[in-house]
C-alpha cells in the first residue's frame, strides 16, 4: 500500500482488505488487484480531516475518505451519524468546521456550490414542479446559454438514458414516483458533472421499483463512468450498488471497504450488527486460536486478543453449518436444541439453544432446500458446525 | 509520504467574486434598511417628543406628569381599556361559538356562513360606524322602531355602547378566522381517546376542546384587543363625549396642534398593544409546533339539537351582519332619511360636500393598486430572503424580527411617527447636539409616502402569508439550481414565484383592501391636495353629511368585494394548476 497517508481510514480500511484476502481469497479474486490498481490512481476527491459542529454538538469528526475516479461510493450508516451532512459538505451546501475537500486536484473548501462540479439528487427529487420533465432537465443548460437545437438533442439523450424518452412534457406530478427519481437523475447529470452526489434517492420508493432502480442506476454509473457518492440507510441497497461502502457510525467512519470486504470482514461489533445479521456469544480467550462461551470450546482464526480477555465472538447465521448423520470428524461441532422457526420465503431461520452454551440462543438460515431434506417442521434437535475460519474475534471493551 | 507529494494540488483558488452572494448580501441589507427606515428609525423621534415641550425643547417627564394629572386624560385610558375589554369578550365569544358551529357540527349551510361571516373584513370599521348610525342613532330604524311601526329601543348608541357593536363588527371575523384555524388543528384521536374513557360530553369539552385550542384562543384575545384598543375610525364616529385614546390623540394633534401631548398619548397607546404582541407572538410559536405534527382531522357527527341550534345562531349572526352592510347601502340610497324614502343616487354625487369626492376615491384606488404592487414585491422578496437566503443568518433573523414588529405598531402611532420623522427637514441626533439634513424629507406630502405607510402598516400578515407559502416549497430547490449554476434569482423567478403565486395575490389583495379602508395610518400624512376616500368619510361624518359618507362607504365596500370577486374569478384555473403542483 504505498499510497496510505496517516488517516485513520486508511488504517482502517487496510486491515479489512488485508483480513479479507486472507479468510476468503477464492470468493473474491478481483479485490486485492483492484485495490492495488486503485491505489495507483489518483483520486478524484480526497476528504481530509473533516469535522462539522453544529454549536456544541459534533455532527462529524475525523474524516478521511478518497474517491477514486468513476467509483461508486456508498455512506452507509443508521439515522443521525452525519452522513447527508458529509454529502452535504461534499457539495458545498454546507460548511464544514475543519480540513479540506480537494476536487480533481483543486482545494475547493471555500468554493459556493455554484463554483464546483456536482450533480445532485435528493431524496425528495427537488423536481420544479410547475416545469415539465423537459424543462427540468434543460435547466442547467438553459442558463448556460447553449443553442436551442443543442438543448434540445442532449435533453433528448438523456431522457432515452434513464428509459423516459419520449416522455418530456409530462409534469413532474403525472409521473410516477421511480419516473420522477429518473428525471431527477437525468436532470442530475445533464451538465456531465465530475462528480454524482445522491441523497437517498430510493427511499421514497415502495420496494419493488426500488429493487428495479437500484439496478439500472448502478448499471448507468458504470456505463458513464461518473464518480458517485450515494448516502443510504439501507445495507442491502448499499452492497448491491456500491463499489465501496463508508459505514458511518454517529459522526465518525467505523469501515471503508467493498461490499464484500465490509460483509465478510466487519471491523468491529458495530459493522458486524449494522451490516447483514449476525450471532454474537460472549466468551473469553483460552488460547490465540480458541475460546470459551460456556462450556463450549470454540476453535477460531488466530488472533492476537491475549489469553484471559472477554471477547464476543460472531458468525452469520448463514455460515453455520448442519451436519449430516455421517459425522466425519470436524472441529465447533455442537449439538443444538431448535426453539423456533421463521419462514422467510427463499429458506428457513432457525433459533437454536446450543448445548453447553444454553444461555446464548443463535440463528441459524438453511435454504429451503436444504429444509425439505430435513423435515423441519418437526426437527427438535440437530448437529451444527460453526466454520472456524467463518468466525470473528472482537475483544470486549473494558466498560 | 503523503499524497501532496505526488499528487500536488492546486492551492485553494483565490475567492473569486461571486455575483450571486453580493446580489444576496445586497438584497438582504436592503431589506433589512427598508425596515429599520420604516419601521425603526421613525420610533425615536415620535417616543423622543413626548420627552419635549410644545416648542421642542426638553421638558423630561412633564407630558407624562400633565397627562397623568388631568382627569379626563387618564379617563380616556380607562376608556380605551373598558371598550377593548368588552369587545375582546364579545368577539372572541361569539367568534368561539360561530366558529365551534363551523368545525364541530354538522349543521347545514357551513360554506355559506363561512363565506358570509367573514364578510365584515371588507367592511371599514369606519363604515359599519354609518351603518349603526342609520341603525341605532336618533333617526334610526330600531331607534325609532321603524318610524313608528314599532316600539322603538334606544340603546344610546353614540359612546361606549356604540364604539363596543362597532369594534365587535370588526374584530368578530378576525376572532372566527384564528378559532377555526386552531379547532381544525385538533386532533381527532384525543376525542375517540375522550370517548373510549367514557368522558361526559361536558367533560371532554374541558378538557379536550378547550385545552387543545388554548393557543388559538389566545391568540384571538390579544388580536382582538389590539384592534379594539387602537382603532381610531369607529369611536370617531359613534364616540360621541366618550373620549378613547385614539380619538385623544386625533384631537391633540388636529385640534390643538399639541403634537408633545400626542406623542405621549401614543406612547400610553403603544405600550399595551406591544406587550399584547409579544404575548401573542409567544403563543403562536406554541402553536406552530403543534401544527408540524400529524394530526387525523375531525368529522363531526350530527346532533339535531346542537347543529340547529348552532343554525340559529350563526343564522343570526350573519343577520346582523347583514343587516348593518344592508342599512348602508340603503341609506346612501335613500333621498332624505327620514323623510323622503324615495331612491336616488343624489347621495352619490359628491359634488356639494366636502371630502373631496371621486378625486378622493380615485386617489385611494390609486394609493390601494401602488400599495398592492409596490408592497406585495417588497414583502414577497423580504420573506423569500429570510425563508431561503443562505449565510448571514443574523441580518435574516433581524429582517424576521423587523418585518413581525408592525403588528404591535397602531396606525395612528406609525402616521405621527411619520410625520415627526419624514417632515423635519433637520434631523438632530439625540444627546450628541449633532444635526443633518433630513434625506428623506421630500417624501413628506406625496404619495409615495401614503403608500408606503400604508405597506408598513399591513406589513406583518403579509410577511407571514408569504413565509408559511414558501415553507411549503420543497427547501432543496436552491441547493439543486447552485448544482446547475443557476443562480438563485433565476430559480426564484422561474419556480418559486410562479409556486407562491396563490399567496403573492392573496398578499396583493389583502394591501389593496386595507389600502382602500384604512384611515388610522394615513389620517395625519395626507396633503390637501391628495383627498382620500376612507378620509373623506370622517369629514362628511363630521359636516355632518352622513348620507354622502354612506355612499362613499358604500363605494369603498363594493371595490373591496369587487377586487376580490374578480380576483377569486380570474385566478381560478391558475390556483387549481398549482393546487395539483404542490399536492401530488
Ligand atoms: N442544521 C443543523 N443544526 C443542528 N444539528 C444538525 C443540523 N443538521 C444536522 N444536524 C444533526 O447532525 C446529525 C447528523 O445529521 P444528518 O442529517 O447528516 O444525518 P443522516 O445520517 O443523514 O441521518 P438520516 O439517515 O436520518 O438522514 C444529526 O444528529 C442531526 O440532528
Ligand atoms: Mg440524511
Amino acid at each position: 500500500m504505498t499510497y496510505s497517508d496517516p488517516s485513520a481510514s486508511q488504517s482502517l480500511e487496510d486491515p479489512s482488505l488485508v483480513q479479507e484476502t486472507q479468510i476468503q481469497p477464492s470468493h473474491a479474486p478481483g479485490v486485492a488487484a483492484e485495490a492495488a490498481a486503485r491505489s495507483l490512481r489518483q483520486p478524484y476527491l480526497q476528504i481530509e480531516d473533516i469535522h462539522k459542529r453544529f454549536g456544541n454538538f459534533v455532527a462529524l469528526k475525523d474524516i478521511f475518505l478518497n474517491v477514486y475516479p468513476g467509483e461508486f461510493v456508498c455512506l452507509l450508516g443508521p439515522s443521525g451519524c452525519g452522513k447527508t451532512t458529509l454529502l452535504r459538505i461534499i457539495a458545498g451546501l454546507e460548511q464544514h468546521s475543519q480540513g479540506r475537500i480537494i476536487q480533481g486536484g483543486q482545494d475547493v473548501s471555500h468554493l459556493p456550490p455554484s463554483k464546483r462540479d456536482f450533480g445532485i439528487v435528493f431524496q425528495s427529487y427537488a423536481l420544479f414542479p410547475n416545469l415539465t420533465a423537459h424543462h427540468n432537465i434543460a435547466y442547467g443548460l438553459q442558463n448556460k446559454k447553449l443553442p436551442k437545437a443543442e438543448i434540445q438533442t442532449r435533453v433528448g439523450e438523456l431522457l432515452d438514458l434513464v428509459g423516459l424518452g419520449g416522455m418530456g412534457q409530462k409534469y413532474p406530478a403525472q409521473m410516477s414516483g421511480g419516473q420522477q427519481q429518473r428525471v431527477a437523475l437525468a436532470r442530475a447529470l445533464a451538465l456531465s458533472p465530475g462528480l454524482l452526489l445522491l441523497d437517498e434517492p430510493l427511499s421514497a420508493l415502495d420496494a419493488q421499483v426500488r429493487v428495479k432502480l437500484r439496478a439500472e442506476i448502478a448499471n448507468l454509473q458504470r456505463r458513464l463512468g461518473v464518480t458517485t457518492v450515494m448516502v443510504t440507510h439501507d445495507q442491502a441497497e448499499a452492497l448491491a450498488m456500491a463499489d465501496r461502502i463508508v459505514v458511518m457510525d454517529k459522526g465518525y467512519i467505523a469501515q471503508i471497504g467493498t461490499p464484500h470486504s465490509v460483509y465478510q470482514g466487519p471491523g468491529s461489533p458495530f459493522v458486524a450488527n449494522f451490516i447483514g445479521v449476525m450471532n454474537f456469544l460472549d466468551g473469553m480467550v483460552e488460547a490465540k486460536d480458541m475460546v470459551r462461551c460456556g462450556n463450549l470450546v470454540l476453535n477460531t482464526p488466530s488472533n492476537t486478543v491475549p489469553v484471559g480477555q472477554r471477547v464476543s465472538i460472531a458468525i452469520r447465521p448463514e455460515d453455520i453449518r448442519v451436519m449430516d448423520g455421517a459425522a466425519t470428524p470436524a472441529p465447533n461441532v455442537a449439538e443444538a436444541e431448535v426453539l423456533g422457526t421463521e419462514f422467510l420465503g427463499s429458506g428457513y431461520r432457525l433459533e437454536l439453544s446450543v448445548l453447553g452454551n444454553a444461555r446464548q440462543p443463535m440463528t441459524l438460515d438453511i435454504s429451503s432446500h436444504r429444509a425439505r431434506a430435513m423435515a423441519i417442521e418437526t426437527l427438535e434437535s440437530l448437529a451444527i458446525q460453526l466454520p472456524p475460519e467463518m468466525i470473528r474475534v472482537f475483544p470486549k471493551e473494558a466498560s | 509520504m503523503t499524497t501532496t507529494t505526488r499528487h500536488p494540488i492546486v492551492a485553494p483558488r483565490a475567492k473569486a467574486f461571486d455575483l450571486e452572494a453580493w446580489v444576496m448580501r445586497s438584497l438582504l441589507g436592503l431589506g433589512a434598511l427598508w425596515l429599520v427606515v420604516g419601521v425603526v428609525l421613525p420610533l425615536f423621534p415620535m417616543v423622543g417628543r413626548s420627552f419635549q415641550n410644545t416648542n421642542g425643547e426638553w421638558a423630561g417627564l412633564a407630558n407624562y406628569g400633565q397627562y397623568l394629572t388631568t382627569p379626563s386624560l387618564v379617563q380616556s385610558f380607562l376608556n380605551s381599556m373598558g371598550v377593548a375589554i368588552t369587545t375582546t369578550l364579545f368577539s372572541v365569544g361569539l367568534g368561539f361559538i360561530y366558529a365551534y358551529g363551523l368545525t364541530r357540527t354538522a349543521m347545514k349551510g357551513k360554506t355559506f356562513f363561512r363565506t358570509l361571516g367573514l364578510l365584515s373584513l371588507y367592511i371599514p370599521p369606519l363604515a359599519n360606524a354609518i351603518g349603526l348610525i342609520y341603525l341605532f342613532g336618533n333617526q334610526g330604524l330600531v331607534t325609532t322602531g321603524l318610524f313608528g311601526l314599532l316600539p322603538g329601543i334606544n340603546i344610546n348608541l353614540y359612546g361606549f355602547n356604540g364604539i363596543v357593536i362597532g369594534e365587535f363588527l370588526y374584530c368578530f371575523p378576525q376572532a372566527v378566522i384564528l378559532l377555526v384555524t386552531a379547532l381544525n388543528l385538533t386532533d381527532a384521536r384525543l376525542y375517540e381517546a375522550a370517548e373510549v374513557l367514557g368522558a361526559s360530553t361536558l367533560k371532554t369539552f374541558f378538557t379536550v376542546t378547550l385545552t387543545s385550542i388554548k393557543y388559538g384562543l389566545m391568540s384571538a384575545l390579544f388580536v382582538c384587543f389590539i384592534l379594539a384598543f387602537t382603532d381610531f375610525g369607529v369611536p370617531k364616529v359613534v364616540g360621541g363625549n366618550f373620549n378613547v385614546l385614539a380619538t385623544d390623540i386625533y384631537k391633540q394633534v388636529i385640534g390643538q396642534q399639541n403634537f408633545s401631548m400626542g406623542a405621549t398619548i401614543s406612547v400610553f397607546l403603544l405600550i399595551p398593544s406591544v406587550f399584547m404582541f409579544g404575548l401573542d407572538r409567544i403563543v403562536q410559536r406554541r402553536q406552530n409546533a403543534l401544527i408540524s405534527a400529524k394530526s387525523v382531522p375531525l368529522q363531526p357527527k350530527p346532533n339535531p339539537i346542537l347543529d340547529w341550534a348552532m343554525f340559529g345562531f350563526c343564522a343570526l349572526m350573519v343577520a346582523f351582519i347583514f343587516t348593518v352592510f344592508g342599512t348602508i347601502i340603503l341609506a346612501s340610497l335613500v333621498k332624505v332619511w327620514p323623510y323622503d324614502f324615495s331612491l336616488s343616487l343624489k347621495n352619490y354625487d359628491f359634488s356639494s360636500v366636502g371630502g373631496g369626492g371621486y378625486g378622493a376615491y380615485w386617489n385611494s384606488l390609486r394609493m390601494a393598486f401602488y400599495t398592492a404592487i409596490f408592497g406585495t414585491a417588497i414583502v414577497f422578496t423580504g420573506a423569500y430572503l429570510v425563508e431561503k437566503g443562505r449565510g448571514l443568518n443574523w441580518l435574516r433573523s433581524l429582517t424576521y424580527l423587523l418585518s413581525t414588529v408592525p403588528l404591535a405598531l397602531p396606525g395612528l402611532v406609525l402616521g405621527l411617527a411619520y410625520v415627526f420623522f419624514f417632515n423635519n427637514p433637520i434631523w438632530r441626533i439625540p444627546f450628541t447636539g449633532l444635526a443633518i439634513y433630513n434625506p428623506l424629507h421630500w417624501l413628506y406630502g406625496t404619495m409615495a409616502l401614503l403608500v408606503m405607510a400604508n405597506i408598513i402598516h399591513f406589513y406583518t400578515v403579509c410577511f407571514l402569508t408569504g413565509t408559511t407559502a414558501l415553507k411549503q416549497i420543497d427547501a432543496e430547490f436552491e441547493s439543486v439550481s447552485a448544482s446547475m449554476a443557476v443562480p438563485f434569482y433565476k430559480t426564484f423567478w422561474r419556480v418559486t414565484v410562479p409556486l407562491s403565486l396563490p399567496a403573492i395575490l392573496e398578499i396583493g389583495i389583502y394591501f389593496f383592501v386595507n389600502a382602500m379602508v384604512t384611515i388610522s395610518a394615513i389620517i395625519f400624512l395626507y396633503p390637501a391636495n391628495l383627498p382620500l376616500a376612507a378620509v373623506a368619510i370622517v369629514n362628511m361624518d363630521d359636516a355632518g353629511d352622513i348620507a354622502a359618507a354612506a355612499a362613499m362607504s358604500t363605494l369603498i365596500v363594493l371595490t373591496s368585494l369587487g377586487v376580490r370577486v374578480m380576483y377569486s374569478w380570474l385566478t381560478k384555473g391558475l390556483r387549481q394548476r398549482s393546487e395539483a403542483w404542490l399536492h401530488r
